[in-house]
């Protein structure tokens, strides 16, 4: 089996004294579609930017097609990046710039093609998720579902080898969900990517992923195919899975007694 | 009492790092300026939205200035039956100290104020962020077309105020009042020195670009990220703008206008 595009080895990471990460390993194979899950404010999303490297980890190294990111200066940073696109939760699409404008974005940005070629291009990639016609439009004219699939567009128009998604299925509606989460499918096996989902949205994910990892309090506790997620034991993703308030995840957020709170006066 | 010397203390020190924080981030503005003038439709942009949408309230204000100055100047000096010397109050007064100040002082609120927003909005967006994750770094692509975009629009404005500033003193004294229009022009002429009084006066505002443009970029781009952090950053654009033009504008007066 050849080397995994991006390998995290026992990394560690901290905002100041509070500890996010804290030892942390697990791979994505080349091909495949691997999603993150774990409840909110469990370092996800810190993840993809140590990935991205936009964080470094306090240790540990973080392994990209065979590139330690942490150890990068930022002209390599930049050329790698050039071959990863993220997704935004909520798209980031520029706001000044007409729909094909941020989809030409990196194009114009990175590449010398002709105005020709980039026009092609960009009616090519909005033409895979859909939205052609919206070229001419403005960001604030598009829905929440749109704007992620023009999002989509930008992050594969220059045919990135990884592919990531913060959250790409919050707050859509179940058609907008179905839609991106085939789109996700569907652009990695077309462009010979691999992807990287952080999620919480566990039944749409079942159904599109080839692995999944779950993070809490810093640490993978546990991990699977989508039949072997189904089909676990484990009290952590049963949880999870069935959406129970409380388990292995506390409902209750760390407190002192409740009775002496109450007659005690201070909590 | 210990309290307030911790107090005093840890408010010098935090000053202290700001402008560490700020003069680190124009050094970086100026580093990437070679990458942003490649693209220079970006700069172009940025002084039709800084300098041409400016326009307005620097012509109106100026024209008011110069007219409130011109009944002001005539009130007083033809107390000294010297009101023919109206041409020269009005024209250094403007060239000297409100041309620079005023305007500068109405740019920070228009278009550095506008800056910082939008800035700190692409902040709130995560739009910033997606930029660099595209390997396009945002201080080449978004803050320094706007920086130099202030930085040029801020001297023409201000010559702009003060011609209007002029023209208005014109109005009330050679239109309205009756003062000789020759004596008007002819002593103007005379008493304002091209390099002495009209150059250190541009100079003045070329430095208050300066000033209110890094300010209005560094607050954008250094806010938090929320709606909150968005309308304070503004509102700090506007207040250290004014203050840094009124402070700035004193040490160079008084290094400049000496009387000789």
């Amino acid at each position: 089996m050849s080397e995994p595009l991006v390998r995290l080895e026992n990394v560690r990471f901290a905002y100041g004294e509070r500890m996010i990460l804290r030892d942390i390993s697990l791979s994505i194979p080349r091909g495949q579609v691997v999603a993150i899950m774990g409840g909110s404010g469990c370092g996800k999303t810190t993840l993809l930017r140590l990935i991205g490297g936009q964080e470094r980890a306090v240790g540990g190294r973080v392994l990209v097609d065979g590139q330690d990111v942490g150890g990068l200066d930022r002209e390599d940073l930049y050329t790698l990046r050039r071959r990863m696109g993220m997704l935004f939760q909520f798209g980031a699409l520029f706001t000044d710039m007409t729909v094909f404008d941020n989809v030409a974005f990196p194009l114009r940005e990175h590449t010398d093609l002709s105005p020709e070629l980039i026009n092609d291009l960009v009616l090519m990639k909005l033409h895979a998720v859909g939205l052609r016609g919206a070229a001419q439009l403005r960001p604030g004219e598009l829905s929440g579902g749109m704007a992620r699939r023009v999002a989509l567009a930008r992050t594969i128009a220059l045919d990135p080898m990884l592919l990531m998604y913060d959250e790409p299925f919050t707050g859509l509606d179940p058609i907008s969900l179905g839609v991106i989460g085939q789109l996700i499918r569907r652009l990695n096996n077309a462009l010979g990517a691999s992807s990287l989902i952080v999620t919480h949205d566990i039944q749409e994910s079942l159904q599109i992923v080839d692995y999944i990892y779950f993070i809490s309090e810093g640490r993978v506790v546990a991990e699977g195919t989508p039949d072997e997620i189904r089909n676990t034991s484990d009290p952590f993703v049963h949880q999870f899975v069935h959406a129970e308030a409380d388990g292995p995840v506390p409902f209750h957020y760390p407190a002192g007694d409740y009775a002496t709170a109450l007659v005690g006066g201070a909590g | 009492m210990g309290d307030v010397f911790r107090k005093l203390g840890s408010l010098a020190i935090s000053g202290v790092w700001q402008l560490g924080f700020i003069a680190r981030f124009f050094v970086l503005i100026l580093r990437y300026s070679g990458q942003s003038f490649m693209r220079l439709h970006l700069t172009i942009r940025e002084l039709y939205f800084s300098g041409v949408l400016s326009l307005l309230i620097i012509l109106v204000s100026g024209l008011f200035v110069g007219l409130v100055l011109g009944l002001q100047g005539y009130e007083i000096l033809q107390r000294y039956g010297s009101s023919e010397a109206m041409g020269t109050m009005v024209a250094l007064s403007l060239l000297r100290e409100l041309g620079p100040v005023v305007a500068g002082l109405l740019f920070a609120s228009r278009a550095g104020s506008a800056v910082t927003a939008e800035i700190g909005l692409m902040k709130v967006t995560e739009q910033l962020k997606a930029m660099d994750m595209m390997a396009v770094n945002p201080i080449a692509r978004v803050v320094a077309p706007r920086f130099w975009g202030g930085v040029v629009s801020m001297p023409l404005l201000a010559a702009l105020f003060s011609t209007m500033g002029i023209f208005g003193g014109w109005l009330i004294g050679v239109v309205f009042i009756g003062v000789d229009d020759g004596a008007f022009w002819s002593q103007m002429r005379a008493a304002v020195d091209f390099r002495y009084d009209v150059l250190n006066g541009v100079f003045k505002s070329a430095v208050f670009g300066v000033a209110v443009a890094l300010i209005a970029v560094f607050e954008g781009y250094d806010c938090v990220p929320t709606a909150e952090g968005v309308s304070r950053a503004i509102t700090r654009t506007v207040v250290s703008s004014a203050l840094a033009i009124l402070a700035l504008d004193f040490v160079m007066t008084s290094f400049m206008f000496r009387g000789l």
